[in-house]
């Protein structure tokens, strides 16, 4: 325990520091011209990110620091003989947990607000209003903690304010979906890998925010909470939702990484392998957690085997798929189509306009950002 | 080049000096929490915790209510004393003192201390539970094999909000050996 708890210190440092040393970054370091409103969105998520892990990470130190303490120096914050409150533990981990979620979706809302337009060719729909609702994202959730503890006996008033508080976050999620889809209205979509992978983000990831917004009804949660149901609503917007998303970026940025273009046929397989596994894994839990089984549990009642099953069949075709994208990584860094500076017909942005791949020294006349 | 860039990174020492500052704000704000979140559930009475012993004073009883008190015991994880209240129910008017039991023993082979946390349900009625003498209040000592009666004296406040008719009181017994008063 106390080498677990000096690990997430110092995982907690690592994460501070790198997040200074992004916003110090994106602060002062820009390009000439480059104002905070023509910033891509991912810088633009990048920097809000970075601004949670600098609120939230110290709180998690504190939390384990106290831990430290009650274990080896008689302290009790947590432990009720004492004088200390377990359930203080469960608040302030939660005052950090609930961001941290938020830290690990937004820069993946970031390079789908990247690639969408790549592929559509139409700039961002609703380029100030995606900013607007990334921070208000971030705002609402350091306001939202307990609604992962609504059945430790809260008083009603306080339930009623993290429901109504939760439900809020859905505006602004939706304003970033409804930009998402507009930018696509009419456009000219090509559907590279990249652009799979976006698009199995936005309407994968919805489905994982409806479930959210089912969780947050407080009264309905006592149902759900602790159950497969809650299992299958964090997968459902981590996985396809930050992994689909970093995958995305990978193969976006990769011919400007490596200097080639990826094998598109495997990566298009790859997706569509991946795309299924998922959905095959974590679409059956919904309906093992409404039926009632809970999570953490090492054997679970006959009559969820059936369901389980299927989610198993469906992990080990997720699992093996990316085999697949580890081959097609290698293959495209040892050789390939030579990619060019622009890599995407539509791509936009400064790096763009480096060579592919990028040479070791860059932009040594800062570039003009009209 | 607009901007040479040793300004922009003297700024970055600035902007890194500042975020370090509130990395350091925000870790001491985690440890503010812990009294905060206890001011915030003294006022608010939220979190079922009764604060220490008061002075007995007689007051009007309300003889037209009756209010169910009912008391529950557990054991907290490993804690292998006997613990249990003689009276599992009381029927009492609000106002009247009333004297109620518990029972410890230690049936280990070494001494022990133990704590016994208080919690008021509903907790809405939390602030309206007096008392003036309880075992909670102080932790218990049982030599190897030795079992006691503990009191517990209190009294229901007549502004007891009339939709209570149940008022819960549960003690958990904790081993507070690694806390012990010496």
């Amino acid at each position: 325990m106390t080498f677990f708890i000096f690990g997430v210190h110092m995982m907690g440092i690592s994460s501070i520091m790198g997040a200074i040393n992004i916003i110090a970054t994106i602060l002062n370091l820009r390009a000439p011209g480059m104002t905070l409103m023509k910033m891509p969105l991912f810088v633009w998520t990048w920097l809000i990110t970075a601004y949670l892990l600098i609120a939230v990470m110290p709180v998690l130190a504190g939390v384990v620091t106290m831990m430290l303490m009650d274990i080896h120096f008689g302290t009790s914050f947590f432990d009720a003989a004492g004088g200390g409150d377990p359930l203080l533990f469960q608040h302030v981990f939660w005052f950090f947990g609930h961001p941290e979620v938020y830290i690990m979706i937004l820069p993946a809302f970031g390079i789908v607000s990247q690639i969408i337009p790549t592929f559509a060719r139409k700039p961002l729909f609703g380029y100030a209003s995606m900013v607007y609702a990334t921070s208000s994202i971030a705002f609402l959730s350091f306001i939202v903690w307990a609604h992962h503890m609504f059945t430790v006996g809260l008083p009603l008033q306080t339930e009623l304010f993290f429901m109504y508080a939760t439900m809020l976050i859905a505006i602004p999620t939706g304003v970033k979906v409804f930009n998402w889809v507009s930018t696509m209205f009419r456009g000219s979509m090509t559907f590279e890998t990249p652009m799979l992978f976006a698009l199995a983000f936005v309407v994968l990831f919805t489905i994982g925010g409806f479930s959210g917004l089912m969780l947050a009804i407080a009264p309905a949660d006592f149902q759900y909470h602790d159950t497969y149901f809650v299992v299958a609503h964090f997968h459902y917007v981590l996985v396809p939702g930050a992994l689909f998303g970093i995958i995305a970026g990978v193969y976006y940025w990769l011919p400007k990484w490596t200097g080639h273009y990826y094998d598109e046929k495997l990566g298009k397989f790859h997706f569509w392998m991946s795309f299924i596994g998922v959905n095959v894994t974590f679409f059956p839990m919904h309906f093992v957690g409404l039926a009632g089984m809970p999570r953490r549990i090492p054997d679970y009642a006959l009559q969820f085997a059936d369901f389980n099953a299927i989610a198993s069949v469906g992990a080990f075709i997720f699992g093996f798929s990316q085999l697949i994208f580890l081959y097609l990584l290698i293959k495209t860094i040892r050789g390939g189509e030579q990619a060019t500076d622009q890599v995407w017909e539509g791509a936009e942005g400064l790096e763009w306009t480096l060579p592919s791949p990028a040479p070791y020294h860059t932009f040594a006349e800062a570039p003009e950002v009209k | 080049m607009t901007g040479s860039p040793k300004t922009g990174f003297k700024a970055g020492k600035t902007t890194a000096l500042k975020l370090v500052l509130a990395a350091v704000a925000m870790f001491g704000f985690g440890f503010a929490l812990v009294p905060l979140y206890d001011v915030f559930c003294e006022i608010t009475g939220i979190n079922g915790k009764i604060t220490g012993p008061v002075e007995r004073v007689e007051q009007w009883v309300d003889t037209s209510r009756t209010i169910k008190v009912q008391f529950i015991t557990t054991n907290n994880a490993g804690m292998p004393w006997e613990f249990e209240a003689l009276r599992e129910e009381i029927e009492v008017h609000p106002g009247a003192w009333t004297q109620v039991e518990f029972w410890a023993l230690n049936p280990t082979q070494k001494d022990m201390v133990g704590q016994a946390v208080p919690s008021v349900s509903p907790s809405e009625a939390t602030e309206y539970v007096q008392k003036t003498e309880c075992f909670c209040f102080s932790q218990q000592t049982l030599a190897a094999g030795e079992g006691r009666k503990m009191p517990l004296i209190f009294a229901l406040d007549p502004k007891l909000p009339p939709h209570i008719r149940t008022v819960t009181m549960s003690y958990t017994i904790f081993d507070a050996g690694a806390f012990a008063e010496k």
